[in-house]
């Protein structure tokens, strides 16, 4: 569980439960071991997990933080729960169009969009 | 007869990094107040600070693999007022560009690495290996233009 040291903000919404990163950068590499451990050990706890990802206020991410993303989102599929990604700066989200990414995850323009759209 | 002192038509920096956060975060910082003073854009920054990211993170994980942690690489920066060259050079064996699997295709796009040398490519205007690959040269024109260089 996040914990004061956590790099991630968690709140859970009835299923749903939502993620925001308390850092604008996700570059250091450590940071985002970091993250993904989190990530994990919050998907684990859940059964059919559907897991929300906000990236309101992140300015820059690196392509080792699409690597954890993709970690992520399998650990979801192997759990049979649902990943929605959400609030993705438009520069941020032209180096999803560039690796394709946006084609595998499921990304919308807000959080309310994205909340809505779980099944 | 001396001339008279003319403002440098670039901003240059030489510096030598070691893979620490500190170091990658001081040198970025450098470059992107260089940028600042040259009047560089949000996106043209933005775009050049996650080349130069992947470029110093791919010189420490793959070209120093093997390599005592704190081999240090050498990073140049040459700003001007039209464009902007960055140079990151490691200590490793280099390698050949043309082996890196293209991260777009169906079956790569699930990988968790590979990826960062096709954003620099993408972000950046043009992009060179020099040096049996161990050096990787940037280039950045304000004017927008896009070209393998």
């Amino acid at each position: 569980m996040p914990t004061s040291d956590s790099r991630l903000k968690v709140k859970r919404d009835g299923a749903i439960v939502e993620v925001q990163f308390r850092d604008r950068n996700i570059l250091d590499e450590a940071n985002i071991q970091q993250i993904g451990d989190e990530v994990k050990a919050i998907i684990e706890a859940e059964t059919a997990p559907k897991l929300l990802i906000n990236f309101t206020d992140v300015d820059h991410l690196s392509s080792a933080a699409l690597g954890t993303l993709i970690t992520i989102n399998n650990r979801v599929r192997a759990l049979k729960g649902q990943l929605r990604l959400s609030n993705i700066d438009p520069q941020i989200y032209q180096v999803f169009v560039i690796t394709k990414l946006n084609k595998l995850f499921e990304i919308h323009e807000t959080a309310e969009k994205a909340r809505a759209s779980f099944k | 007869m001396t001339q008279p002192a003319e403002k440098p038509a670039s901003d240059a920096a030489d510096l030598r990094i070691r893979n620490a956060r500190g170091d990658i975060d001081s040198a970025e910082e450098r470059l992107l107040t260089l940028m600042a003073g040259q009047g560089y854009g949000d996106a043209a920054r933005f775009a050049v600070r996650l080349a130069f990211e992947e470029a110093v993170i791919n010189a420490f994980r793959h070209g120093h693999k093997g390599l005592p942690a704190d081999t240090p690489a050498d990073i140049s920066l040459r700003i001007g007022p039209d464009e902007a060259v960055i140079a990151v050079t490691d200590q490793g064996p280099g390698f050949d560009p043309v082996t890196v699997p293209d991260c777009t295709l169906d079956e790569n796009l699930e990988k968790t690495s590979g990826r960062g040398l096709m954003l620099i490519r993408s972000f950046m205007s043009g992009v060179r290996h020099e040096m049996g690959g161990r050096r990787l040269v940037m280039t950045y024109r304000k004017d927008g233009e896009t070209a393998e260089g």
